[in-house]
């Protein structure tokens, strides 16, 4: 293909090639930070054309790849680079192998991993990563990689996809630096992609041992609240939060129902972030 | 090298991987990938050296290829207890087939529907079994049923709905349109049962089937994956007594001896593939075949859409004579 | 009249992990995760690798638990259970 980038984040290799420039640019200005990639890739993920007419007239891009799915519906060019993001997502969602693949968020701090998990809406990704700015270490807001082995949890710290308001928030805290280009009118809205610390770069290939799960509910009009969750339903949104639980087998159903039985869980709902980032602090210290 | 030559290569001599560059191992996974034949290939490469994170990838691959396979298994299992009470044939079909017989076809081999054939007059009975025990239409339209119905070789298609696994029974292995007219009863009466109870056709039978589906049918999109599939079976069969006379036997009984010699050409050319004396003489059409089944390059991409369309075109021309050919892209391109 | 006779996998073919009042359940053949409420866990073990019909069954499971509702309250869950491969008929 025409414009070509290569990443690496945390385990994985891609691949991004691109009929337009753009795209690959702004891919490359975002990881600008991150280590080289690795000689052979993991995936490839493309941008093209639909119809190859559409590469000039009223581009549209279609994200295509290794792993796909038949009714993608394509972006506007100007949201090229959160093409390549979801090209990248798709990739490990539907042909990630070496870890379960959990749709969490982790956060990290002195060697033990906090793993959220929710709905879309929920926050999560919000607050990995008010916390990766407040003392955290930032593993993943998209991603959390179980090793089947030896049961930690492997760092995947690719770029946040920030909506609206949150975009505000990482920006006062982290400073203008950090975010990507705006992207207006996405189907997720207006977004900018934020860009991980140094420290959570560096440390990418750092695991951390699982200490607890949380699955934060957020609404403005509820009540701060806590309740512990069972075993049972921890088994059941995790493996429902896993894309690969069941091309894994085995090794997947003994590494989740070791993590279940081994790691408390609770629910938490929160008005506000400042509310959640206490309620997070007050429960990790007990 | 184009990529899908690489593949091909790599295939047929494990050993020509060791001096793959970097990039031209990225340029293999994807082609691999995109042609569904990274699970055999990481079989086939599993005692080279390798690249650690190619090491790393295909190990993935094998172990996805062993569930996949473990799903097919199960799979047809279902279907066996579901059709038991019937008391009939239940052959299985492609990749579960290979797989079941513990055939070198189905080492790695992706596997998609269960693919069955029944008897055609216990059809209407195996359809209602399948229905009461949880597979349902994939979609319930009166113009595809009717077509299915009344042209094609199998039923439509059905979906489970706990497991979400689609089943194609077939009662012959071609449309019923196409001009050549397998023999389908001698199939099914010829065919061998396995520890269970579930069947897989005559060795002969399934590379004719096998051939069958690749040049009389489809437009040959994913061939090369069914070519290895052809390789790996001659290979494993063409050594028995008698096997070639029999394969030519059977072949013309079904009157498919042309897709399947073409297919034993085609598979010598790219695999090295054996074949008796006078089957490999070159075709000049089988150029175009060669053409199709490499056009991919090392992004995945499938590349030269002039000759794809023209594969296009033929696959629905070998389904159907044209007045009806019209009638149904017509009926397809109102909905 | 004795009914059809069911049968289970063999142990060996399952694997069971509590987790709370449940039980996880990887089913080796199928590559299937199920998780199972009583008295389904019970059926399965008192089937496995040894046939019986619906009656034998209910006589094996109350030597061993007590079952609310008795053999009626079986024959649903037995139902749920061959529609879910764990078990078949003998």
């Amino acid at each position: 293909m025409k414009h070509e980038h290569r990443l690496k984040v945390g385990p994985v290799t891609f691949r991004v090639g691109s009929q337009w420039a753009a795209p690959v640019r702004q891919l490359a200005e975002l990881y600008r930070d991150y280590p080289a990639a690795d000689a052979v890739c993991d995936f490839t993920v493309r941008l093209e054309a639909e119809k190859p007419w559409r590469r000039w007239v009223r581009p549209s891009v279609a994200i295509r790849g290794d792993y796909m799915l038949p009714d993608a519906v394509p972006m506007a060019l100007e949201h090229g680079l959160l093409a390549a993001e979801m090209g990248m997502n798709l990739q490990m969602a539907l042909g990630y192998r070496r870890h379960l693949l959990l749709h969490a968020s982790t956060v990290e701090r002195d060697g033990r991993a906090l793993l959220m998990t929710g709905l879309s809406g929920s926050g999560k990704s919000t607050l990995a990563a008010l916390l990766g700015e407040a003392g955290w270490r930032l593993m993943g807001d998209e991603f959390a990689l179980l090793d089947l082995d030896t049961g930690t949890l492997h760092p995947f710290p690719r770029a946040v996809s920030l909506k609206n308001q949150s975009v505000y928030v990482m920006e006062e805290r982290a400073g203008p630096n950090r975010l990507g280009p705006w992207l207006k009118g996405t189907p997720k809205g207006a977004i900018r992609h934020f860009r991980p610390s140094r420290d959570a770069i560096e440390r990418m290939s750092e695991p951390a041992a699982p200490a607890l799960i949380l699955f934060p509910r957020y609404g403005r009009d509820l009540e701060a609240a806590v309740r512990p969750v069972g075993p049972a339903e921890v088994f059941v949104r995790l493996t429902q939060a896993s894309t690969n639980y069941v091309a894994l087998g085995e090794r997947a159903f003994d590494a989740l129902t070791h993590l279940v039985t081994t790691v408390p869980a609770l629910a938490i709902d929160y008005p506000s972030t400042e509310a959640a980032l206490a309620q997070v602090e007050e429960l990790w210290a007990k | 090298m184009n990529a899908a030559r690489l593949l091909v290569r790599a295939l047929a001599e494990p050993s020509s991987a060791r001096s793959l560059r970097d990039p031209e191992w990225t340029a293999l996974i994807a082609v691999a990938r995109a042609e569904a034949l990274i699970g055999s290939l990481a079989y086939r490469l599993q005692e080279e050296a390798l690249p650690s994170n190619v090491g790393t990838i295909f190990e993935a691959a094998r172990r996805d290829a062993e569930q996949a396979k473990r799903q097919a298994l199960w799979e047809a299992e279902m279907a066996r207890r579901a059709l038991a009470p019937l008391d009939l044939p239940v052959i299985l079909l492609k990749g579960t087939a290979y797989t079941a017989a513990g055939l070198d076809a189905g080492l790695g081999r992706s596997i998609g529907d269960l693919d069955i054939m029944v008897p055609r007059d216990r059809l209407d009975e195996v359809e209602q079994a399948l229905l009461a025990a949880g597979w349902e239409w994939v979609k319930e339209d009166a113009y595809d049923s009717l077509y299915y119905r009344r042209w094609m070789h199998e039923l439509p298609p059905l979906i489970h709905r706990e497991r979400d696994r689609m089943i194609d029974v077939h009662h012959t292995i071609l449309p019923l349109t196409a001009k050549p007219k397998p023999d389908a009863a001698g199939m099914i009466a010829d065919s061998v049962e396995l520890d269970g109870g579930l069947r897989v056709l005559s060795p002969p039978d399934m590379i004719v089937h096998a051939a069958a589906h690749l040049f009389a049918d489809g437009d040959l999109a994913g061939g090369l994956r069914n070519l290895w599939d052809i390789d790996r079976m001659l290979r494993e069969f063409g050594g028995r007594a008698g096997f070639w006379p029999e394969l030519h036997d059977r072949a013309s009984r079904h009157q498919l001896l042309p897709a399947v010699q073409r297919a034993a050409r085609i598979a010598a050319d790219f695999y090295g593939t054996p074949s008796p004396t006078g089957w490999t003489r070159s075709h000049k059409v089988d150029r175009a075949f060669r053409a199709r089944l490499v056009a991919r390059n090392g992004w995945g991409q499938a590349t030269r859409p002039a000759l794809r369309l023209g594969f296009y075109v033929r696959s629905h021309l070998l389904r159907m004579p044209l007045p009806m050919l019209a009638r149904h892209l017509w009926i397809k391109a109102r909905r | 009249m004795a009914g059809p006779r069911y049968i289970a996998d063999s142990a060996d073919e399952l694997k069971a992990v509590p987790l709370g009042g449940l039980v996880a359940i990887f089913h080796r053949p199928s590559g299937i995760t199920h998780l199972l409420a009583p008295p389904a866990p019970q059926i399965l073990e008192a089937l496995a690798s040894a046939p019986a019909d619906e009656e034998v069954l209910l006589a094996r499971i109350e030597e061993r638990f007590d079952v609310e509702g008795g053999a009626e309250a079986l024959v649903p869950r037995l139902a749920e259970l061959e529609a879910a491969g764990l078990v078949r008929r003998a």
